[in-house]
């Protein structure tokens, strides 16, 4: 054994790895106490970097090896890979039995170049493209999915919908009741805030008496249906999606299906008329909240009495404006059942996919109702409603 | 002249986008057979039960249920060749929402004109068949899964189908709830005298009711008919015997 060249590098706990250049062009790596990821182990550059040298054949001595785990087992097979790598032959006899046969498992299937599957980390203009050929793609799916519900409410109107109207009222209960405390709290601030940022303008005019208009006619027209929408996109329509996808991944649509059973009809109807009944509802509620917080801050703030606000509410609200508010929120609440019930029937097979349906049914939702609401106001202003 | 197979399934190829699930399938199933259609993970099982269950349109190829062209029939005549199957899913597939007799109840109320008193007690009757009288107002989440899998072959058998459909009866029970659902499908072909298609990997189920079988194969993408599994075990292709003996043969 000649001592040529010798190197070492020791671990905190004492675990040792020496190299030794043996027979001319042999080198032989001595592995000694203990070898566990626990501690820091020695970086195998070490050994590759005397692999570089006129190396042929490795060899291991591990007669003084105490305890090892994978830590040992990931150093050995990078010094494997990199000995096949450079033709170097490998003797492996010095190594503990229990290694030995760890490391023929670990080499006895070659690495699967697996194809078939969608490239993950492909570049930023092709996962633009991908993105914007699905976005096109989800456009008849999702035309697809309007005609089957538009299909399935013709036969609620014909009295042939197969649904538990017991279902719809659990819905609605989910929907109304328990939302309320949610859309009190941000109906009464978002009131707040209109009645400040009013107040701000309108001492210019010298005419602060008008907040009472604006905090009625903005909370009950618009701000009110906009405000629940949003929040039952977040709160239900996020709960729809996963409920439906949930459904998916247990086959229970498939059930459906194959019992002959619409799931539009049995899943999909209720929580839509669920929605569509209570979202109005809730939008009235939050437009009174809106106007009761602009009263407090109009009446303790700005010094307008009691009086003079309530009958400037009183003048502002005509009966248009209600039905303005509550036709937004019947078609902000449709909005977030179809989106949220898209997004669900659309899952695929995992928990992960129940996750993606779930947030894609809250961007969807709101989405749907920004533009609802742009269109519905430009119409109304048009009709002069 | 031979009589009109139960069910017939011809020159089918199941395929997602591109990719060949499986291709060239032909096989009969007889009035009374227990037919297993058995292969390793990832080999087309469940997209077989797919097709034959109206789930999923096949590239190509036919499935024929007493001679009638299954998917190549009006929507009508093929939801009433849907009704005569059972079909147990490999989850169980119960309804959440509802309660185990809500759950066996679904298909009578919606296809058999009867009062709710006398769906109730049908309903009763086949929860008591499978073992589980007197939960019949639990939510699949509260049962275990052997129950979940019982619960849901009573659905399957709600509506007294002529053929049952059933995906991996035995994945995920222990060895003694997997054979009492073994004993408890060998019972219902022999009373019922229905036919039973099971898709499984399960070895001690395959061997213990199989009457007939075909293996599909992963690599080669297409079928082995086996017959009976107990002579394909001891006579059967070199493949099959490898499957069935757990890569010892």
């Amino acid at each position: 054994m000649t001592n040529a060249f010798e190197s070492s590098a020791a671990g905190e706990a004492g675990q040792t790895l020496e190299m030794r250049h043996v027979d001319g062009d042999g080198l032989l790596v001595v592995l000694s106490g203990r070898w566990c990821l626990d501690r820091a182990l020695p970086s195998r550059a070490a050994v590759e970097q005397a692999l570089r040298e006129d190396v042929r054949r490795l060899k291991f001595d591990a007669t003084s090896l105490g305890a090892w785990d994978s830590g040992l087992l990931t150093f050995l097979a990078g010094v494997l890979k990199a000995s096949a790598a450079r033709g170097i032959e490998v003797e492996q006899d010095g190594l503990p039995e229990g290694i030995r046969r760890l490391l023929a498992m670990a080499f006895a299937v070659p690495e699967q170049k697996v194809t078939g599957r969608s490239g993950r980390d492909a570049n930023l203009l092709a996962r633009v493209g991908t993105a914007t050929m699905k976005v096109f793609r989800g456009a008849p799916a999702m035309l697809r999915f309007l005609g089957e519900i538009t299909l399935s409410f013709m036969r609620l109107l014909g009295g042939r919908a197969r649904f538990r109207v017991s279902d719809m009222w659990l819905e609605v209960e989910q929907v109304g009741p328990r939302a309320l405390p949610i859309v009190s709290v941000i109906s009464f601030l978002v009131g707040l805030i209109l009645a400040y940022l009013g107040a701000d303008q309108l001492r210019l005019v010298g005419a602060q008496i008008f907040i009472a208009d604006l905090v009625a006619i903005g909370m009950v027209r618009e701000v009110g249906a906009l405000m629940t929408g949003i929040i039952i996109a977040g709160r239900t329509g996020a709960a729809f999606a996963a409920q439906l996808g949930t459904m998916q991944v247990n086959e229970e649509i498939d059930a459906f299906k194959t019992l002959g059973i619409s799931p539009i009809d049995f899943l999909v109807l209720p929580r839509m008329l669920a929605l569509m009944l209570m979202v109005p509802l809730l939008t009235l509620y939050s437009g009174f909240v809106g106007m009761l917080a602009g009263l407090l801050v109009s009446v303790f703030i700005f010094d307008i009495s009691l009086f003079e606000y309530y009958n400037e509410t009183l003048r502002a609200l005509e009966l248009k404006h209600f039905w303005v508010g509550l036709s937004k929120g019947t078609v902000y609440g449709a909005m977030v059942a179809f989106a949220g019930c898209l997004r669900g029937m659309q899952c695929g097979r995992s928990a992960e996919a129940v996750g993606e349906a779930a947030t894609s049914a809250v961007v969807t939702g709101i989405l749907l109702i920004t533009i609802a609401a742009s269109v519905m106001t430009i119409v109304y202003y048009q009709l002069e409603i | 002249m031979e009589a009109v197979p139960h069910i017939e399934v011809r020159s089918l190829s199941m395929a997602y986008g591109d990719f060949i699930v499986q291709r060239d399938l032909a096989f009969r199933v007889n009035q009374g057979d227990i037919f297993v259609i058995m292969g390793g993970n990832g080999c087309g099982k469940t997209t077989l039960m797919r097709a034959l269950t109206g789930l999923q349109r096949p590239a190509s190829g036919s499935v024929l249920y007493g001679g009638e062209d299954f998917w190549n029939v009006a929507q009508e005549d093929k939801e009433r060749m849907q009704r005569r199957l059972g079909i147990m899913f490999q989850g169980g597939a119960l309804w959440s929402s509802l309660t185990l007799a809500e759950n066996v109840a679904l298909p009578l109320a919606e296809y058999v004109d009867l009062s709710p008193l006398r769906i109730a007690e049908i309903v009763s009757f086949k929860l008591a068949l499978v073992g589980l009288a007197g939960f019949e107002d639990f939510y699949p989440s509260e049962l275990s899964g052997g129950m979940k899998k019982r619960a849901s072959l009573a659905r399957a058998m709600a509506l007294d189908p002529e053929i049952l459909i059933i995906d991996e009866p035995s994945s995920g029970l222990d060895p003694l709830t997997a054979r009492r659902l073994d004993d408890l499908i060998l019972e219902l072909r022999d009373s019922l005298g229905a036919t039973i298609v099971v898709i499984s990997h399960d070895l001690a189920s395959i061997l213990a009711i199989g009457s007939d079988s075909i293996y599909l194969d992963a690599d080669t993408h297409t079928m082995i008919a086996t017959g009976n599994p107990r002579q394909a075990l001891q006579s059967g292709d070199p493949k099959v015997r490898h499957f069935l003996t757990r890569g010892t043969a």
